[in-house]
């Protein structure tokens, strides 16, 4: 039999808040996350503009033998999934007598695997790597630290899916638990934000170039778009059994309902229509969801031309002519990438649990792919039970989740 | 270089690296026990080493470094011309 899966606890680090509250309330009011970056001009980027994370301080919580294994990504991961973990009341002490897991999406280690190498070159010795550079420059170096960090001795997987890593996370471990393979498991997603994780994207040309306006520069489904900025940070959420988390009287925020997947089988970066649509509607069918049931779509919407059109093509194609209103918090965030999938859970929680939906910051005209679907420009108080976000990346991977208020 | 030159550079990089004042970095104290080395951590030993006194710390050597004075001495008995 299947089981019911929910969603107890929550965490982020991001360049909208470091706590639930403030990211809620940055969501609201439409704040912007971008700033231009004087290191990334200096250094010859195309692009000068990304979003804005603080960098936790892990010495009050970790021995310095154990942070020497967490490059930035595995610190935000881990602030994130404290936080999580916290708000679950999943303490040690019950970690330690029940079986935990992890899946997290993470795609990139770039920064800790070129320190490493340069040292490696500099000094003609492996030994100059230092000791942490192996658990840092592999990409599961997020759960492989948060599994010892956190003591957890379930699943312990890293989803690596583009800028799907965080959505496929949920997905995967949602099926684990549906399934009675496993009864609670940490997912999320991380992002290093770094430049050097981001210098070949910057290279092909995607990013925008309104340096003028940062605040500006993110406008997904916007006619004069003109490519996306990037973000970082992490996302936790704890998912559960239903009947374990009533079990261990926990806080039964949501349930995940679906999990759609599907790839496009066609060019690396260049999305098509049909792929999307795809993981759309098995999402849907998945389900039992009738589409004038879903309250809210937080789009994938990147602020890429082709992108933000394929995908408004998608949701206009599968929910006909049903106006679901559609935002894109990447309007506010920038790319957070394999962190997306799992910050746009949280971020549609938050606006599902306080009775709002966050506006698509600097939608200001349509074009004529945006204009088949109900963008909202701005902040309206509004209810909903049952939210869909999507998360697509290169290599056409899509990943569609649909979670309902509980 | 001098004496007291090694061990002020030595202990302060030290004390950095392995988060440890060095009020505890007594002469004859062991080195691996007063900054917690382990097994992988004490390539960051060598790694520091090498990379501020271009000294490489073959493995058998390591043993012979037990105290502070061992590794002060060693440094200034391997120091380039």
């Amino acid at each position: 039999m299947e089981r019911k899966v929910v969603i107890t606890g929550m965490g982020i680090w991001s360049c909208l808040g470091t706590t639930l509250d403030e990211v809620r309330d940055s969501l609201y009011s439409g704040k912007s996350g971008i700033i231009f970056s004087q290191e990334r001009k200096d250094a010859g980027f195309r692009s000068p503009l990304c979003a804005c994370i603080p960098h936790p301080d892990l010495k009050p919580f970790i021995p310095r033998n154990q942070r020497q294994f967490m490059p930035e990504e595995a610190q935000y991961a881990y602030m994130a999934t404290r936080a999580a973990l916290e708000s679950a009341r999943l303490d040690a002490d019950y970690i330690a007598g029940h079986e935990v897991g992890i899946i997290y999406g993470n795609d990139s280690v770039a920064e800790a695997t070129m320190h490493a190498l340069d040292k490696f070159r500099d000094f003609k010795d492996t030994a100059a790597c230092g000791s942490g550079a192996i658990f840092q420059s592999m990409n599961s170096t997020v759960t492989m630290n948060l599994a010892c960090l956190f003591k957890l001795r379930g699943i312990n997987l890293t989803a690596s899916a583009a800028c799907a890593s965080g959505s496929q996370s949920i997905g995967l471990g949602a099926l684990l638990i549906r399934n009675g393979l496993q009864d609670c498991v940490v997912c999320g997603g991380a992002q290093e934000a770094n430049m050097y994780s981001v210098a070949a994207f910057d290279g092909i040309q995607s990013f925008s170039v309104r340096e003028d306006e940062p605040a500006k520069a993110s406008r997904p489904f916007d006619r004069d778009r003109d490519g996306l900025v990037p973000g970082g940070g992490a996302a936790t959420v704890i998912l559960e059994s239903y009947e374990h988390a009533v079990r261990r009287g926990a806080p039964i925020l949501a349930e995940v309902v679906s999990w759609g997947f599907s790839s496009n089988g066609d060019h690396i970066s260049t999305p098509n229509v049909a792929g999307p649509a795809r993981s759309l509607e098995l999402c849907l069918q998945n389900g039992g969801v009738d589409p004038r049931d879903i309250g809210y779509i937080n789009a994938h919407a990147t602020s890429t031309r082709i992108g933000d059109s394929r995908e408004a093509e998608a949701i206009a194609q599968v929910f006909g002519g049903y106006r679901v209103p559609v935002t894109s918090t990447k309007s506010q965030t920038g790319h957070e990438m394999w962190m997306a999938g799992a910050s746009e859970i949280i971020y549609s929680m938050l606006m599902m649990k306080n009775n709002f939906i966050a506006g698509n910051i600097n939608f200001e005209n349509p074009d004529e792919d945006s204009a088949k679907i109900n963008v909202l420009p701005e902040t309206k108080e509004a209810h909903f039970d049952m939210f869909l976000s999507n998360s697509f990346g290169f290599g056409g991977t899509n990943s569609t989740l649909i979670v309902r208020n509980l | 270089m001098t004496r007291e030159e090694i061990v002020e550079k030595v202990n302060s990089l030290l004390s950095e690296e392995f988060e440890v004042e060095q009020d505890a970095f007594e002469p004859e104290a062991n080195v691996k026990e007063t900054l917690s080395l382990d097994s992988l951590s004490l390539v960051d030993l060598v790694a520091i080493i090498q990379q501020t006194y271009k000294i490489k710390i073959p493995v058998a050597d390591l043993r012979q470094i037990q105290t502070f004075n061992n590794l002060y001495d060693y440094i200034e008995s391997h120091l380039p011309a």
